[in-house]
């Protein structure tokens, strides 16, 4: 059947089962907007086309697929880039499909021209520049295919204009099974032969285990072990943190984790790498214990920190095959009441710790990043995997929003998204595309009128009054209600139940702008 | 720190280059030597890359180009026994009364002369990184005018092809 190469991308995305695609439009992407009309494929706008890459994110962290993401070229391309950028680090399946302008005007410098290819290469998994209608249907099917297999990430198709009118055959091809491959026998017995030999084994949880779906098979090896569990930003929500072994997120304040680290005789790490960011990892090299790593990505292994076993593969296999060889750990010696969680007071985390108690598992958490961020990490408590997303790997501010209205597109559910003041400011035009779409959101601001972890370390350098990180004070209640949200702004800790309880009651988001003081969890 | 000599069998499409050109900058990895190439089989082209690193960080560049979309395989000639070469083409200046020395030094080396002006010869050598560089430093009492030095190419001893076994792999 010969069709235009438009309408070849919609049928191609269908044959994906995508339902939902977020983006912003524009000359060179008109005929697929066209094509788009009277299919089952819904478009969502967003107010910026950065909102409409961390909608997709959202998408496909709160979900169990890829999310799509449609722009027009040029400007529209470079404001996905730090979505995309964001997808890469922390391994989200993405397709972003971007126009160009026509194939002869390619390289001229023409209007609205940019290399969205090159621009991306280093934060992609995989690029495909289109050129012909034939080549669409083939690098649309590769697109998902590498987006979701292996170590997910993001892929990016740009596709210039005059392709999209063009004909070319299509054939209906659905995408075929995934099968996972099949870990190595030696590798697991190595690693089942230096566990058994432990008797203080920390059990350190990433992301890969959120993107395997393997929580039971993570909980059976830490009950085998008797193990003290820890987490990565990424690995929230896959352990039960009410396991008197939970020890909770790993951090420098979390001295929970520190202790452990420094008393532990093997650390097992499940689909995390050792990211930069805390100096936590230095007690493992300098005490030279030995480290047991899992990963789907072979080059994780031995990246930061050198290991004594490794298995690489599916998490899920992988622990299928190793916990049948763990023997029950009946000599360990960790006593999990001697570690002592550290409980943070102050008024933003009482506010979360009340959010915690009282919305629980029925919505979907999203935050920003900033002080809001590790408050949120810490004091509320998350059972499920997909229920915290969060920019954990490239830590960008704005991602809250777009991420909220996409997790709630995946899953119907209702979404609470923490942010702060800094963070807000950012996206907060997509409260226009939430209450288009009534999203039931709850933002809580925790609003500080400063960029607090900046503060945080401009304080901790020295500096006494740091003015580049104080804001103006932005009546966020009033800007909500401008978008047609309903708001509120409170000041005192208690009335935040009241507002949640209104909140849950309408259809409309609600934004709460608590008034925190300046130096609030910094002092 | 070592020398090795990786072999990559990518894709031959628009754009391959740049990605693994990329990933090596990107990643801090300093690249000595570099040459692409068509092959037998139109479908890839082959890069013949040659770093120096640590053990460990070498595990790493064929850890990192392994899972590259369009890389077909990886092959690290660690241990293994190849034929490598680099191609010389080398301008100095020379008049004709010293012309006979030059020829004698091509001999010792097994270089040509392949193009002779009444002042100045160019010379062209294949072998080895080490071989290349005593040629230079031999030629360098005379004026050298200009060199171009290619990447090296180096294939493996024996029946393998790596073409044939990516299509071994796929076919698993």
């Amino acid at each position: 059947m010969k069709l235009k190469g438009a309408e070849i991308l919609i049928e191609c995305l269908v044959e994906q089962n995508v339902d939902t695609v977020f983006g912003y439009p524009g000359a060179s992407v008109l005929s697929v907007y066209d094509a788009m009309d009277g299919s089952s494929v819904r478009h969502i706008l967003t107010a910026h086309e950065q909102g409409a890459c961390f909608a997709a994110e959202g998408y496909a962290r709160a979900g169990r697929k890829a999310g799509v993401v449609l722009t027009t070229s040029g400007p529209g391309a470079t404001n996905l880039v730090t979505g995309i950028a964001d997808a890469y680090m922390d391994s989200v399946p993405l397709v972003a499909i971007t126009g160009n302008v026509s194939l002869s005007l390619l390289g001229h410098d023409s209007f609205q021209e940019v290399d969205i290819f090159g621009m991306t290469l280093p934060v992609t998994k995989y690029a495909i520049i289109v050129k012909s209608a034939a080549e669409i249907a083939p690098a649309v099917r590769k697109a998902f295919k590498v987006a979701n297999e292996g170590r997910k990430g993001p892929v990016l198709v740009d596709i210039p204009s005059n392709v999209f009118d063009e004909y070319a055959d299509y054939e209906k091809s659905l995408p075929q099974k995934r099968k996972s491959l099949a870990v190595s026998q030696e590798e697991i017995e190595r690693a089942a032969e230096i566990i058994n030999r432990s008797t203080k084994p920390v059990l350190y949880i990433g992301g890969g285990v959120r993107a395997s779906d393997c929580e039971k098979e993570v909980a059976l090896l830490a009950s085998k072990l008797n193990a003290a569990v820890m987490v990565s930003y990424m690995g929230i929500g896959c352990f039960d943190p009410d396991e008197p072994c939970y020890l909770g997120v790993l951090s420098n304040d979390n001295t929970a984790t520190t202790a452990a680290l420094k008393d532990c005789d093997l650390l097992i790490t499940l689909g995390a790498r050792f990211n930069s960011r805390y100096s936590a990892f230095d007690i493992i090299k300098k005490r030279k214990i030995p480290l047991v790593q899992v990963d789907i990505d072979k080059a994780e292994i031995d990246k930061n920190v050198l290991t004594t076993a490794s298995v690489t593969g599916d998490i899920a296999a992988a622990l299928c095959a190793l916990n049948p060889l763990i023997k029950d750990n009946l000599n360990n010696n960790w006593t999990f009441s001697d570690f002592i969680r550290p409980k943070e007071i102050h008024r933003g985390a009482e506010i979360i710790r009340y959010l915690s108690d009282k919305l629980g598992d029925s919505v979907i958490v999203s935050t920003d990043v900033g002080l809001h961020q590790e408050w949120t990490a810490h004091n509320y408590k998350f059972k499920s995997p997909k229920a915290f997303l969060t920019s954990g790997g490239l830590g960008a501010m704005g991602f809250g929003m777009g991420a909220s209205i996409g997790a709630h597109l995946a899953t119907n559910k209702p979404v609470l998204l923490i942010t702060g003041d800094g963070s807000f400011n950012m996206n907060c035009t997509e409260l226009g595309t939430a209450v288009k779409h009534h999203v039931p959101l709850i933002v809580v601001v925790l609003n500080n009128k400063s960029l607090g972890m900046i503060r945080k370390l401009q304080l901790a350098r020295g500096k006494r009054t740091p003015a580049s990180s104080l804001y103006v004070d932005v009546d966020y209640a009033a800007l909500a209600r401008s978008f047609g949200a309903r708001a509120v702004t409170i000041t005192e800790t208690e009335d935040v139940k009241i507002a949640t309880d209104a909140a849950l009651r309408g259809t409309l988001p609600l934004v709460i702008n608590c008034k925190l003081g300046i130096n609030e969890g910094i002092q | 720190m070592e020398k090795q000599i990786i072999s990559i069998l990518v894709n031959n499409q628009p754009g391959v280059l740049s990605r693994i050109a990329g990933l090596f900058s990107r990643r801090g990895y300093n690249i000595d030597g570099l040459s692409v190439c068509a092959t037998e089989d139109e479908r890839f082209s082959r890069m013949t890359i040659t770093v120096t690193g640590s053990a460990g960080t070498i595990k790493q560049i064929v850890a990192q180009l392994e899972k590259q979309e369009d890389v077909g395989k990886v092959m690290g000639f660690d241990g293994r026994k190849v034929v490598f070469r680099e191609l010389l083409l080398i301008k100095i200046a020379v008049d004709a009364p010293r012309r006979g020395e030059i020829v004698d030094l091509c001999a010792l080396f097994s270089a040509k002369a392949i193009d002779i002006t009444a002042d100045c010869m160019m010379l062209e050598l294949t072998g080895s990184t080490e071989k290349v560089d005593a040629f230079i430093q031999t030629l360098s009492t005379y004026e050298i005018l200009e060199i171009a030095r290619t990447g090296g190419a180096a294939l493996e001893k024996g029946l393998t092809s790596l073409c044939k076994s990516v299509d071994a792999v796929e076919e698993k």
